[in-house]
């Protein structure tokens, strides 16, 4: 079976506090540490386990520019056969449409049974994998915490709805399907693993390698912009318990037994 | 082409889901003078019941009937909807686990913008629909601009648009079930598989000590596990602590897992993203203990403390077992 993981590197929600710029352009950017998005990890250990079960081949792609390639390498030292750089300058500002396109590209080049995507990433948008499938006309399942590969021609698939119940359905081969979070344990990479792949070739496609026309992509192709960053004015929010450790315990302590929570 | 805004109407067992009614109240902040059309769609008796209702919301309701709608199988309800929407058309979606399902790749069938989890809206000018959302798990906030010229699909987070105020309407019920076309699907729905019941029923208890992913590792649960014992309460926690297997599923609050109404809810090192809040209901007294003050749980809870989980729990276990 031929998998393609689309991955992409993002800010690492655990390991910073997010906040905006002074001018509220962006995100604050200085000392931020990136890691490949949470959803796509799961993808990408998916995708190596259902080779290692059924053969064929795992490529990990992602638009991106040069850091995105350290990704990239990350995954591959999980076990990816290959990677894929998706950069150009034309592709700045891609809406998530714009993404899709892109990446539509390169899955046209090559020959694949199985496309994973994330569910989400850093923008909770969890829009390119539908895209994706809805451009090349393939069908399309979010959410999926369970693959079975049934034949050659088709898979059954769980999805996680509400309440954690499983929405099972059979899904005819090729398709992209969005991975959930949960759906297998992520195996842990080392820095010698990372080492390992250091000097394999990552090829890098630009609009022209694709085939993408600039003007579908990038800012300009755009119909979805964001704006600005902002930090809402909610209201008061939570009363802030104030004072040294013992003096925060005993407030806090007053207010559970007042409230009940205290047996 | 704003005139004409759409509803996609979830429901089950014959009722409408909460969003059908937050859907209007999106609608009306997009466009008041829109005629907003709910689309119900779906098979038998059941549906008639759910038309009826959503006609006292919406002054029209769009029924389609058919056996291949009994179960809302997304690639299908895709394309009916491409099938019979005009084009241009501008259509609300919960973005609940369907709507993320359904909503991208219609957008890309209809050729039409996607927003989407809007948690609110700016305004219309001309062709350009401005609306607020979250990014980061909800750490920071964006206006974004669509270009809503050849139609959009606006993905609207649920529990956000409160339909307090929402006038009672007679809207009428049109039949569409013959205008529709229904494809052979290559994603066929076969069963749906409830979720594992666990060895704590957490929507029963009364007081949560509730832990994310600030407790860091396996090991450090069982600092909340003592402070739970030391105050009579049960152990809950955020998503992605089932999902490295540190407890089981049954023990998450959130639209994924369980919806708990506890009197007292105690959320350690949980940043406080929609999806867990939406498990929290009854509305409890919620105490927030994180190291970031800039943590979203700190909106929402009552009492908020800025301090190291890991440090501040065994302290607070150590305070309440000397009462
Ligand atoms: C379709 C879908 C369904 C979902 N369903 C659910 C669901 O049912 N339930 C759910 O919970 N999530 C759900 N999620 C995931 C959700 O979006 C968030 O990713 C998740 O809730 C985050 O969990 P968290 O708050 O524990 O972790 P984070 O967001 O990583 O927050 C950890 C917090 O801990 C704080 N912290 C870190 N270390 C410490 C310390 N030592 N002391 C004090 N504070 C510390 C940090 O400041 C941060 O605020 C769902 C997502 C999707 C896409």
């Amino acid at each position: 079976m031929e998998i393609l993981v689309c991955v992409t590197r993002v800010p690492d929600t655990a390991e910073n506090e997010i906040e905006v710029n002074s001018d509220g352009t962006d995100i604050g950017r200085d000392d931020l540490v990136y890691s490949v998005n949470e959803w796509d990890n799961y993808a990408v250990e998916e995708a190596i386990q259902i080779r290692d079960r059924v053969g064929g081949s795992v490529t990990v792609v992602t638009v991106g520019d040069d850091e995105s390639e350290e990704i990239l390498r990350r995954e591959m030292a999980m076990g990816a056969d290959s990677g894929i750089l998706l950069a150009d300058g034309a592709f700045d500002g891609s809406d998530g449409l714009g993404i899709a396109r892109i990446l539509k590209a390169e899955v046209d080049k090559g020959n694949y049974d199985l496309i994973l995507t994330g569910a989400q990433s850093e923008g909770g948008t969890a829009e390119v994998g539908g895209m994706l499938a809805a451009l090349l006309d393939l069908p399309f399942a979010s959410l999926v915490n369970q693959i079975e590969i049934v034949d050659e021609k088709k898979i059954k698939v769980g999805r996680e709805i509400e309440g954690g119940n499983i929405e099972v359905s059979e899904i005819d081969l090729p398709c992209v399907l969005s991975v959930q979070t949960g759906i297998n344990e992520p195996r842990y990479v080392g820095i010698r693993g990372i080492r390992k792949v250091a000097s394999l070739d990552i090829p890098t496609h630009g609009a022209a390698d694709l085939g993408v026309d600039p003007a579908t992509v990038g800012a300009d192709g755009a119909r979805v912009k964001r704006m600005d960053y902002f930090i809402p004015d909610l209201g008061e929010g939570a009363e802030m318990l104030e004072g040294d450790t013992e003096e925060i315990i005993s407030k806090l302590i007053e207010l559970l037994k007042a409230k009940g929570g205290l047996k | 082409m704003t005139d004409q805004i759409f509803a996609y109407i979830t429901h089950k067992n014959g009722v409408a889901d909460d969003s059908a009614l937050e859907l209007s109240v999106a609608a009306g902040k997009i466009n008041a003078d829109a005629a907003v059309t709910a689309i119900v769609a779906g098979a038998g008796d059941s549906l008639s019941a759910v038309c009826d209702e959503m006609a006292k919301a919406y002054p029209t309701v769009w029924k389609l009937d058919n056996d291949a709608l009994a179960y809302p199988n997304a690639e299908v309800i895709r394309n009916v909807l491409a099938s019979i929407l005009p084009d241009n058309a501008m259509v609300l979606v919960p973005h609940d686990t369907f709507g993320m399902d359904l909503s991208p790749g219609l957008s890309v069938k209809m050729n039409a913008a996607f927003i989407s989890d809007v948690v609110d809206v700016e305004g219309l000018s001309d062709n350009t629909l401005t609306i607020v959302r979250q990014e980061y798990g909800g750490q920071v906030s964006t206006h974004v601009a669509a270009d809503i010229s050849s139609g959009a699909v606006i993905n609207v987070r649920p529990g956000v648009f409160q339909p307090d105020d929402i006038a009672a309407v007679s809207g009428e019920v049109v039949d569409k079930s013959d205008d529709i076309e229904i494809t052979d699907a290559k994603r066929r729905f076969l069963e749906t598989v409830e979720a594992e019941v666990g060895d704590v029923d957490i929507t029963k208890s009364d007081v949560l000590v509730s832990v994310g992913r600030g407790i860091e590792d396996e090991d450090n649960l069982e600092i909340a596990f003592d402070l739970a014992k030391a105050m009579g309460a049960d152990v809950s926690c955020s998503r992605p602590i089932v999902d490295a297997k540190w407890m089981e599923k049954s023990r998450q609050v959130g639209t994924s897992g369980q919806t708990v109404k506890p009197k007292v809810y105690l959320a350690a090192g949980i940043s406080g993203s929609f999806q867990h809040l939406g498990g929290l209901k009854g509305n409890p007294f919620i105490i927030a203990i994180n190291k970031n003050t800039k943590a979203p749980i700190f909106q929402v809870a009552d009492v908020g403390i800025e301090a190291d989980i890991l440090d501040f729990l065994p302290e607070l276990t150590e305070a309440i077992e000397e009462l």
